[in-house]
């Protein structure tokens, strides 16, 4: 089954935009983790419910929500591009950031489930060995919350694959440029004829999906068994 | 020496102390469960803030509410041990032993590794992480940890209560060995007055927040006040003894101390050693004449210092040369023997009664 040359741009660019997207994401989900865990704060279920709105918002008004923020004419977007000449919409980094805003929540939850299940005493018994914060956050949690980072990651990243309606809402479907997988799919599927590329496209989504969760499953163990706990 | 003024107000919950302990040798905080031990420990060690008084230790202050002084935790250097080892899951034993040596600066670093290794007996154990340890082995691995980031002091936080009293007998003499070995003070929170009577210079009892009584153990457990016949507390003086001789045919050892000599089954010290017994009053007859054919073998002509009635109950304090000794007999006995401050009696006490090892 040899993939077309679009095909593989699709896949190459599926897989850039999807791990731009998370590893863009990750310092800030972690940031948003350690507040809503331990952080004790006046709106703190305000910042919740924002972490997890891209997750209960239909991708499409997500995808509209970026457009009227972020557009070249937009606020924001305006001043993006005026300052530093970044201009997201049509480009395939706005792709990877409206899949970063999209999975965000994943990477989230599942970090601050970690950090939930690390005893909040060690990092003290580290601090009373002479560890800073810092240091004790870096030697002690960091490596015990591993495991919940990576699962996360892992579900951002499958996530951000299939991502459809934010960033065809946000940054059209380019081929070479933000056309995705799914995108592909749904070019192929609308064009009469190509059912065939439609079902190649779609038997490579379903292999990424099974080489994802067994990435995901091994990553765990070796985390886990890092760590000591098995 | 460690000087401790605190106040501090938490909800419901307060804490007044005030308390002093010696440079070198162990202070024991002692009382029940939500007396305030523990939390005593976090101001020491700088976990919680009081929000007045001062922490001090020797040259060094570690918080001073008016002089606006409050040293971080991880600058303090005191090695804290805790009742849950809490050792690093992620770390191997020797990479949770050298965690506080590492970041101990360099011209500080007196203890080493192997020293406390051989000193905890933990050779074995260096590779292992610490899911494959027993709770005592991991008593054991916290201890050194804490050591080796060459502590100025010793929190340690009822290092013994989750252990059964196997592996309490096996921690013990390790932690003696670190109380005569190493010159670091102590702060021992127990709940266990076997434990405070073997280990402990100093006592601290702590009730609801307040220090109760503060002084050497030996005078502080001689009180009649603080453990009377109702308390949970098992009432019983301290005494210091040196092994004076061991008697192999009959397993015994003659223990002598300022006031006399005490028969008791052979303990493991060697002849000239010292160490501290503790005599439960309730296994202290009193005898108005010398008592003659006795199995008993203890028989100690002392002097009545205080008379405690309550109810059923006679707590009497004894003088035995410059020794205290309490004695639990019942009202009735007291008022037949006409006790009273000042009366000549003896003191009969079952060598079976005593055992050195104050451990269990």
């Amino acid at each position: 089954m040899p993939l077309t040359p679009v095909e593989i741009e699709a896949l190459l660019l599926s897989l850039r935009i999807a791990f731009v997207a998370v590893v863009g994401a990750l310092p800030l989900a972690l940031l948003s983790a350690l507040l809503l865990a331990r952080g004790r704060f006046p709106g703190k279920l305000l910042v919740d419910g924002l972490v997890h709105l891209p997750l209960v918002l239909p991708p499409v008004v997500m995808g509209y929500l970026l457009l009227v923020t972020l557009g070249t004419r937009a606020p924001v977007g305006a001043w993006l591009l005026d300052t530093f000449g970044v201009r997201l919409i049509f480009h395939w980094t706005g792709a990877a950031f409206a899949a970063g805003v999209v999975t965000f929540p994943f990477q989230v939850r599942a970090m601050r489930l970690a950090l939930e299940g690390v005893n909040p005493t060690l990092p003290a018994a580290a601090r009373s060995l002479g560890a800073s914060r810092f240091d004790a956050f870096v030697t002690i949690t960091l490596p015990l919350i591993l495991p919940g980072i990576i699962a996360g990651a892992i579900t951002a990243f499958a996530a951000s694959l299939g991502e459809f309606g934010a960033i065809i809402t946000f940054v059209s479907n380019i081929p070479g440029e933000t056309q995705t997988l799914p995108l592909a799919i749904y070019s192929a599927i609308q064009t009469p004829g190509n059912e065939a590329a439609a079902a190649r496209l779609a038997g490579l989504s379903i292999a990424l999906a099974l080489a994802g969760l067994v990435l995901s499953e091994i990553a765990g163990r070796r985390a886990q068994r890092l760590i000591g706990g098995g | 020496m460690l000087d401790v003024a605190v106040v501090r107000r938490l909800g419901q919950f307060s804490l007044d102390v005030a308390f002093a302990g010696p440079a070198v040798g162990v202070t024991a905080l002692f009382g029940a469960s939500g007396s305030g031990k523990s939390s005593i420990i976090a101001l020491i060690a700088g976990l919680i803030k009081p929000q007045e008084g001062h922490v001090r230790l020797g040259e060094t202050t570690f918080f001073d509410a008016s002089a606006g002084i409050d040293l971080p935790l991880h600058c303090r250097r005191v090695g804290w041990v805790f009742q849950d080892a809490r050792l690093f899951p992620h770390l191997s034993v020797r990479a949770n032993l050298l965690y506080g040596y590492r970041r101990a600066p360099a011209a500080d670093r007196r203890i080493s590794l192997d020293q406390v290794v051989a000193l905890l007996g933990i050779e074995a154990l260096l590779s292992r992480r610490p899911h494959a340890l027993s709770g005592g082995e991991k008593q054991r691995v916290a201890l050194g940890r804490a050591l080796l980031s060459q502590p100025r002091l010793l929190l340690m936080d009822e290092p013994l209560a989750s252990l059964d009293a196997g592996r309490k007998a096996e921690i013990l003499p390790y932690v003696e060995r670190l109380r005569d070995e190493m010159e670091i003070p102590i702060v021992w929170v127990s709940h266990s007055l076997d434990e405070v009577a073997r280990l402990a210079d100093t006592l601290v009892v702590l009730d609801q927040g307040r220090v109760a009584a503060c002084g050497s153990v030996a005078t502080v457990l001689a009180r009649l006040d603080l453990f009377p016949p109702d308390s949970p507390y098992e009432a019983g003086a301290a005494i210091t003894v040196t092994v004076a001789s061991h008697e192999e045919a009959h397993s015994l050892t003659r223990l002598v101390f300022d006031g006399g000599a005490l028969v008791v089954p052979r303990v493991v010290e060697a002849t000239g050693e010292r160490l501290r017994i503790r005599i439960r009053a309730r296994d202290v007859m009193l005898a108005a004449s010398e008592p003659l054919d006795l199995s008993a073998l203890n028989v100690l002509p002392a002097v009545v210092r205080e008379v405690r009635l309550a109810d059923a109950h006679a707590d009497i304090g004894l003088d035995i040369g410059a020794a205290q000794l309490v004695s639990r007999i019942t009202s009735f006995s007291a008022e037949r023997l006409r006790l009273a401050p000042g009366s000549r009696v003896f003191a009969v006490i079952k060598s079976v009664a005593i055992d050195g090892r104050g451990g269990g």
